[in-house]
């Protein structure tokens, strides 16, 4: 246990943050969608991705959950360089997609907090959901036994390098698409409607459309970072996805790294993650993470008072005629 | 035609906002005749339901008064509840005046004090944060979204203070174990809950009174209806503003209490679990319409409580939810209209 492999794990830890920070930015910063249940759907990604690639339960362990998909030991799926995981990454997604498709078409017609306590309630009936059905995910026992990526071929001490490198080449394709979107005319509409939901419509916009899309591309980004999760943890139980650690620190790193920026969002996670582990070392109220609770709530409102932006701000788009 | 149409309104006029409660609270109760759902748990519903309804009361005023979904609410009912451990368990324990289990409550007469010095406490704390946060925004004119966004920045800071303070472990007022009540139909009610049930009862009617008979409440209907409206007619907002936030505080304050009373223990979480039923009954009655929410309240307390009858009890937030998710796809602007 040296440096160098904290520091794995904990770029690790900090990429698959960025991943739902860069998630959130489509939701919030692109599109001002009021998304506080980002649990429900990292629980459902994670939990997704967990069923599907795990062995069917053992008798000999006392397991009460009744499915596992096994698809890290089916063979078809192996093709030597496991499809399985991305596979399974690619199934969490839909799960999410799926969910956040219901969620939105309910709400997102009507004013915009609707979507704030629908995906409030979506959490917490995910989190009761895979807590009582034991026969799902083995309830609060939790889910064990999540293959590793690339199964035994990586010795225990080197996967978090390996590992690493699959979160940040996640991380980086994801940054591409999700800037390759938002850059887009597609991606202008949504800030269109951000900052003016009445003018977008009359501009011949279907402001429903462009936000149920926006939402369900953030919500499959926080199925996958959920995925990527579950195979790093390793162990899943619904007490992992408290509000604290699977929405409230997201929101922080966000607002932090600069909301609408996808740099800033990627910079927030890395930033709130470094002080939220940082400060556990330093002497004092800090060993207190209790203090660290509070302090990511006085984070929000220090940044939304006094540098809406963030860190990084959102860079400035102009067409190229006005310029100047 | 018109006759027809003046009999309706006027049957609406009359009937608004009392009347649908007494009528809902009639049919639950008449429900509960039902062979099939159990009368115990109807009447525990109302129970909930009133604890409940004070703190949606306030969630929908400030909701309509102040345009943003103060998600912070749940944990200034957490808030109400440890400042009244503090005081009851704390500083007038101090004293030495301990005692519990005052008549046949399990709780003692220091609670009785408790209560509005709580509701004072977390009034002010209530307008503070208006002062440095709220106040500010509302100057800038950012999106309402923003205001909720600091909304739950205000929750998470003020459970984080919670726990810093009263720690996360579970905790309770002193108290003295009771016999509960025995009526007929397997009906059991512990005390505290008619005690619960008396003070949700007199803080309603204040409020209502306050809405109805005094200027300031009648100021506040109609910031609440059309706030700029409101404010060319000449409506003084700061003071509506200001006056929102204490009575949703004292109510969420003494909604705590009540519900660290009826569950028997505090935990840091409790508010923003509350949130959920919290909102159901909001939306359910129609964004800023208080009436509403006390209905929304009634409906969403029975039906989560009767509902565990085949339903693991653990899942009553979800049923709330899923009511809200209903009504929401039926009738978006509520039961009573109100904010689409």
């Amino acid at each position: 246990m040296d440096i160098i492999s904290y520091a794995a794990g904990f770029a690790i830890m900090a990429g698959i943050y960025a991943v739902f920070s860069l998630g959130l930015n489509i939701h919030w910063g692109a599109t001002g969608l009021f998304n506080i249940g980002i649990a429900g759907f990292f629980a459902l990604g994670a939990y997704t991705a967990a069923l599907l690639t795990t062995q069917p339960p053992d008798p000999m362990l006392f397991e009460d959950f009744t499915f596992g998909g096994n698809w890290s030991e089916i063979g078809f799926l192996d093709l030597g360089i496991d499809l399985w995981f991305f596979l399974g990454i690619a199934a969490a997604a839909i799960a999410c997609g799926i969910i956040a498709l219901a969620i939105g078409y309910v709400t997102l017609r009507l004013r915009d907090d609707y979507l704030a306590i629908a995906t409030l309630g979506i959490a917490e009936t995910v989190r009761l959901f895979f807590l009582n059905e034991k026969w799902v995910a083995n309830g609060s026992k939790g889910l064990y036994r999540i293959p590793k990526f690339l199964g035994d071929l990586v010795s225990p001490e080197n996967y978090d390098y390996i590992y690493l490198g699959v979160v940040l080449a996640v991380l980086v394709a994801l940054f591409i698409a999700v800037e390759l979107a938002l850059k887009s005319p597609w991606g202008r509409v949504l800030r269109a409607i951000r900052e003016d939901e009445v003018a977008a419509e009359a501009s011949g916009k279907n402001v429903f459309n462009f936000k149920l899309q926006a939402f369900i591309l953030g919500a499959v980004i926080m199925g996958i970072g959920g995925a990527l999760f579950a195979h790093n943890v390793r162990f899943l139980a619904p007490i992992t996805f408290d509000p604290l650690l699977a929405t409230f620190v997201i929101w922080a790193m966000l607002m932090v790294g600069g909301s609408g920026n996808n740099r800033g969002a990627i910079l927030g996670a890395f930033a709130v993650w470094g002080i939220w582990t940082g400060t556990q070392f330093l002497p004092g109220i800090f060993e207190d993470p209790n203090f660290r609770f509070f302090m990511i709530g006085a984070l929000i409102v220090t940044v939304i008072l006094i540098r809406p932006g963030g860190i990084l701000g959102e860079e400035r788009r102009m067409a190229q005629t006005v310029k100047d | 035609m018109s006759t027809l149409q003046n009999i309706s309104t006027r049957i609406r006029r009359k009937w608004a906002p009392g009347h649908t409660i007494v009528l809902i609270v009639i049919l639950a109760v008449a429900a509960g005749f039902l062979p099939f759902v159990k009368m115990g748990l109807v009447v525990n519903g109302v129970f909930l339901a009133s604890i409940i309804a004070l703190g949606a009361i306030g969630l929908t005023l400030i909701y309509g008064i102040l345009d943003f979904a103060n998600v912070a609410h749940g944990d200034y009912m957490t808030m109400g509840a440890y400042v009244a451990l503090f005081i009851v368990a704390g500083v007038i324990a101090a004293i030495g005046a301990e005692s519990q289990g005052l008549g046949p409550f399990t709780f003692g007469y220091p609670l009785l004090i408790a209560i509005p010095l709580t509701a004072a406490i977390v009034a002010l704390g209530a307008i503070a944060l208006d002062a440095v946060i709220y106040r500010r925004l509302r100057n800038w004119r950012v999106n309402t979204a923003v205001v909720s966004m600091a909304s739950l920045g205000v929750a998470i800071a003020l459970r984080g203070l919670v726990q810093i303070i009263w720690s996360s472990d579970t905790q309770n007022y002193p108290r003295e174990s009771r016999q509960v009540f025995h009526l007929p139909m397997d009906v059991r009610i512990p005390p505290d809950n008619i005690f619960i049930a008396l003070v949700a009862v007199i803080l309603a009617v204040a409020v209502y009174l306050l809405l109805t008979r005094t200027k300031m409440g009648k100021a506040m209907r109609a910031t609440a209806d059309n706030p700029d409206l409101a404010l060319v007619s000449g409506i003084e907002t700061a003071r509506v503003i200001r006056w929102t936030w204490v009575i949703g505080a004292v109510l969420a304050a003494v909604a705590g209490i009540l519900l660290a009373v009826f569950q028997a223990h505090l935990v840091p979480i409790m508010g923003w679990k509350f949130l959920i039923p919290l909102f159901a009954a909001v939306v359910l009655g129609g964004i800023g319409n208080p009436y509403g929410a006390l209905a929304g309240a009634f409906i969403i307390g029975v039906t989560s409580e009767v509902s565990t009858q085949w339903i693991n009890p653990s899942y009553k937030p979800a049923v709330a939810f899923a009511i809200m998710i209903a009504m929401l796809l039926v009738r978006p602007r509520g039961l009573f209209g109100g904010q689409g």
